[in-house]
């Protein structure tokens, strides 16, 4: 680890403005991505603010029947949240089914979607259920929040303050993990409201992305059978050791009617 | 007394202290004035080194030290040697090119230690080695054990041409060529045996000191002291051993891996000499990645020659074995002597023929890792009879029954040349059938198929050697408070080496266990030592320790009669006291020890024993596995689990079952998960960390159902056979067995390791297309 300054604010006015003074300046959430990256020395950074003091950034609650959760909950709470389990289960299974014990523990639901990992579970659940992303300055759509491959809308002083979700009718998450990292190959994302179903697919593409032909074909028959025909073009995919791109095009698929099949 | 006997399921009297934090690594020991090692590596899997550039490292805050190979030259320190000596078949030696500690004009695998900064801090040593600036010139790589022969791969080593380190043959090249000139059925299959990352859970660590007098003292996280302790004398500082002591505390893990003579051993002992301060090095995550040895790697092409009832009446194989770039202390040996051996099984095979070439890549040294070579000989044998089983429309239980040696041709000489003493392996395969209920398989396949898996059943029956590597010398000293020491040369790495040893004493001298303390891991206070691999710990060392425990009731006999008033031939010795025979007149073992204690100090008994195995041993048995896939993602688990062993006399059946378990568990590691991957091209390991490197977890493995079908080994002093290393022996061809079998009906008849998800998934695929 190379060495950089610490900070450690109590208010997000003043995490925001030491961000924003720092010459190379990354808060610090749960730590599960980017303690490692200092630690293997892959990245160098001159401030971190540590944002585990400010406790406007913690709790999850109810507003009017939005789900609103704290940037810096743990992907734990989120899982254990008697709230969340009532309003959003698929949200809460989602949460449970991140990394190991030890990151869940740890790592939090603003550190995990402003580092934007292609094969993290949480793009999928915002983007599935149509959440919004609240800053300290703005509210941003989750569609438009990730932006590409660890690349978010977010300004690099600019922090997640809540994440509110719009409680679904049904909503399930399927994914398949990496069998050494349990990092997402392909997770897909179901939620059906009234007649509006999203679709949102995570792991197999730079960044999580809708996919539209899954939604018509659900909007058309929520059914499993509905997806049979649809072919997702492998093209844009990842294709690493663990995965080709044709075998995460097939399970998006898979995934997907995993998903559809737990929600009949 | 009794309660802590031979054969009992005592609890691991090391446990408290490990499991409480108190376990001592070497890691853990802080010396002063202590500095600090950090390797400078290579990033290229094969180059020229044209120049090492240390001026701005050496200025850099805290640096004490940059050292380079030429540092090395200068000062005549030796290369690490390969300790085997293997004949070709054409007669002459291997080829064993020179392996200097840091690389000298050229590197030849990602990892290699290239220079080495000695700092205040461990900060400081890291940073420093950023300023170092080497000018490489890259050469052509070759990583794949496929393709290290091919006459278009770049050469490693001008000495030897083609990569090829050695040819060696062994069996019957002409039987077995007439046997399947007979034969009616000829099946022949390739096989793939993964390359391995060992991943101890404590990574490899040393700390190297010095005293006024110059001699110098190792600290390393080792499976035996005394085979380090000769080679840094001999090989490398040209020394006496007695100049340089060696000692292992605590280890967490080896598996054979922390044997062998590295690098940075001779680094850190090289440093401090130099600085004239202790320095210390512990290995990354990703140093254990780059730079432990590897295992296994071997590709081999097999031929089984049948007779119409399916009797074998020869077998072939033709096997190519990684080496890496470098060969560690015993690399060519595993490939060889080590394994081959075993090709015959638990079955009456006539005739074999093995062929195994030795190649050289631009890799991490590979050498023996859990089973060493064992484990490569059991999946070829294992996999071969189920293949031809399949082939031949028999039952692989049927098939294996067949061709069984029978428990009266005991003892039997195999095609190649080992004698087994004993073993009974349709009653382990018997055994674990019916535990594991194979007769039920059919209704819980047809119960998994309603859900959408497809289930298969797979079974290994295996045999393997251990207990050999020479004898083993144990000492036991008994205090004239009536304490005992155990001092053994062997190491425990994990294993729980000092309540087997405990049961051993108490159950023969009757001294409770906590007056029984075992050393092990200090050149200093234990003569002599072989080390921990093998399985030879507790066949050898308890036999040694059994036969010192002998000497010393031989050597208080006198004593006690001397207190009974007897004549010594009237005095017999038993459960912790002498007692004229046929009396109740007693005297108690302490109490001789007391009259018998010197009185300047030191013990009242001290008595070595260096018992030699006559042969090695040969536990065996059956691993039962089922498997359960996913066909739609190529997701594979492992549902349900049985093993029957025979391990001879088992000293504590906690232990065997604990290193069952793990093997077992290392065993499914190797057939489902690990996959350990350079990249073709650049050589790079691409697989250097836990997220892209799958290691088993809990939820992998489901609980093992564990027997044991003991037969008393006949060569072995207590009748042990040995256990470390089986459960990673059987279950690789056991799980590979229950993939084929759910497979077989898309006609399916081999995979190979490690059955990834995606491989699964288009062996499905192409199976269905008709491919």
């Amino acid at each position: 680890m190379y060495d950089f300054d610490y900070h450690r604010p109590t208010t997000i006015a003043d995490a925001v403005a030491l961000l924003a003074q720092a010459e190379d300046g990354r808060p610090l959430a749960g730590g599960q991505s980017l303690i490692p990256t200092l630690k293997q020395r892959l990245a160098k950074r001159s401030d971190l603010v540590d944002l585990s003091a400010i406790t406007e950034l913690r709790g999850i609650r109810d507003d009017g029947g939005t789900l609103v959760i704290g940037a810096m909950t743990r992907h734990a709470e989120v899982a254990a949240s008697d709230l969340v389990r009532s309003a959003i289960p698929a949200l809460a299974a989602t949460a449970e089914s991140v990394g190991d014990a030890q990151v869940r523990n740890l790592g939090t639901l603003g550190g995990s979607i402003a580092n934007n990992d292609p094969s993290a579970d949480y793009p999928a659940a915002l983007v599935g259920l149509g959440a919004t992303i609240v800053t300290d300055r703005r509210s941003i759509a989750a569609e438009d929040f990730f932006t590409g491959l660890f690349e978010t809308a977010l300004a690099a002083d600019e922090l997640v303050v809540s994440v509110r979700f719009p409680r679904p009718d049904r909503a399930a998450y399927q994914k398949f993990p990496n069998p050494a990292s349990r990092y997402a190959v392909v997770g897909v994302f179901v939620a059906k409201t009234g007649n509006a179903v999203r679709v949102a697919v995570t792991g197999a593409g730079a960044v999580v992305f809708r996919h539209s032909a899954m939604e018509a074909a659900l909007t058309n028959s929520f059914t499993p059978a509905a997806l049979e025909p649809i072919e997702t073009p492998a093209d844009d995919f990842n294709g690493d050791i663990h995965a080709s791109q044709d075998y995460r095009a097939h399970l998006v698929k898979v995934m997907a009617k995993r998903a559809v099949a737990a929600l009949q | 007394m009794i309660k802590f006997g031979i054969g009992q399921a005592v609890p691991r009297t090391e446990d408290a202290r490990l499991l409480t934090g108190r376990g001592r690594y070497t890691d853990d020991i802080r010396l002063d004035r202590q500095t600090y090692a950090c390797f400078l590596r290579s990033p290229h899997a094969h180059a020229e080194l044209r120049a090492i550039e240390t001026a701005r490292a050496t200025a850099a805050p805290g640096v004490l030290a940059v050292f380079t190979g030429e540092d090395l030259e200068t000062d005549y320190i030796g290369n690490l040697r390969c300790l085997v000596d293997l004949k070709q078949s054409d007669g002459t030696p291997l080829k064993t090119p020179p392996r200097p500690a840091l690389a000298l004009r050229r590197v030849r695998h990602v990892g290699e230690p290239v220079a080495m900064v000695v700092a205040e801090t461990a900060e400081a040593a890291r940073d420093a080695a950023e300023l170092i600036e080497v000018d490489y010139d890259p050469l052509p790589a070759v990583v794949e054990t496929r393709a290290a022969l091919d006459p278009a791969a770049p050469g490693i080593w001008p000495e030897a041409p083609g990569n090829l380190c050695f040819e060696w043959q062994r069996g019957d090249r002409a039987a077995t060529d007439a046997a399947f000139a007979r034969a009616a059925r000829v099946i022949a299959l390739d096989l793939v045996n993964n390359r391995l990352v060992p991943n101890s859970m404590e990574g490899r660590a040393a700390l190297g000191d010095i005293d006024k007098t110059g001699r110098m003292t190792l600290y390393v996280s080792s499976q035996g002291v005394h085979g380090l302790q000769k080679q840094l004398a001999e090989d490398i500082f040209h020394d006496k051993p007695e100049r340089i002591r060696v000692v292992t505390t605590d280890v967490g893990g080896g598996f054979g891996m922390k044997l062998f003579l590295y690098p940075e051993y001779v680094m850190v002992l090289y440093a401090a000499r130099w600085l004239q301060r202790p320095v210390k090095w512990a290995a990354e995550r990703i140093e254990s990645f780059l730079s432990d040895d590897h295992g296994r790697d071997n590709l081999s092409h097999v031929e089984l020659a049948l007779d119409r009832d399916g009797h074998f009446l020869a077998l072939r194989v033709d096997t190519v074995a990684n080496l890496g770039a470098y060969l560690s202390n015993f690399a060519p040996y595993i490939p060889t002597h080590a394994g081959t051996a075993m090709l015959a099984g638990v079955y009456t095979t006539p005739a074999i023929d093995v062929r195994v070439r030795g190649v050289f890549t631009n890799t991490a040294p590979v050498d023996a890792y859990r089973g060493a070579g064992r484990p490569e000989s059991a999946y070829i044998v294992e996999r071969t009879v189920d293949f031809a089983a399949r082939r031949l429309g028999l039952d692989p239980a049927e098939l294996r029954r067949r061709n069984f040696i029978p428990p009266s041709a005991m003892p039997f000489e195999t095609a190649l040349g080992s004698t087994y003493d004993s073993g009974d392996f349709a009653r382990t395969l018997d055994t674990a059938l019916a535990a594991g209920d194979a007769a039920g398989f059919p209704d819980r396949r047809a119960a998994a198929k309603l859900r959408g898996r497809l289930r298969g059943l797979g079974l290994a029956s295996y045999i393997e050697s251990c207990a050999g590597g020479g004898p083993e010398l144990a000492t036991l000293e008994v205090g004239g408070d009536g304490k005992v020491t155990v001092l053994i040369g062997t190491q425990s790495n994990g294993q729980g080496h000092e309540t087997a040893y405990k049961q051993i004493v108490a159950s023969r001298l009757g001294v409770a266990p906590d007056d029984i303390t075992v050393v092990q891991g200090d050149t200093d206070r234990i003569r002599w030592g072989s080390g921990t691999g093998g399985s030879r710990s507790v066949p050898v060392g308890g036999a040694s320790l059994a036969e010192s425990v002998r000497k010393v009731i031989e050597r208080a006999t006198p004593k006690a009669a001397e207190l009974l008033e007897a004549a010594a031939v009237d005095v017999e010795f038993r459960d912790g006291s002498f007692a004229i025979a046929g009396t109740d007149r007693t005297v108690s073992l302490r109490a001789v020890a007391a009259a018998a204690a010197p009185k300047g100090g030191g013990p009242a008994f001290s008595e070595e024993s260096r018992w030699r195995p006559p042969a090695n041993t040969y536990p065996n048995g059956t691993h039962l596995c089922e498997v359960e896939i996913d066909p739609e993602t190529g997701g594979v688990k492992v549902v349900r689990y049985t093993v029957v062993d025979d391990f001879g006399v088992v000293i504590n059946p906690a232990l065997v079952a604990g290193q069952v378990h793990g093997g077992v568990v290392q065993g499914i590691g190797q057939a489902l998960l690990e996959s350990c991957v350079y990249d073709a091209e650049s050589g790079q390991l691409v697989t250097a960390s836990f997220t892209d490197y799958a290691m088993p977890r809990a939820d992998h493995v489901p609980p093992i159902d564990f027997h044991l079908e003991c037969v008393p080994c006949q060569t072995n002093a207590l009748g042990m056979k040995g256990a470390g290393e089986a459960g990673a022996i059987g279950a690789p061809p056991a799980v590979i067995n229950a993939v084929v079998d759910a497979l077989a009906e898309f006609g399916v008849e081999h995979i190979d390791m490690p059955v990834t998800p995606e491989k699964l998934w288009r062996t499905i695929r192409d199976a269905r297309a008709g491919r």
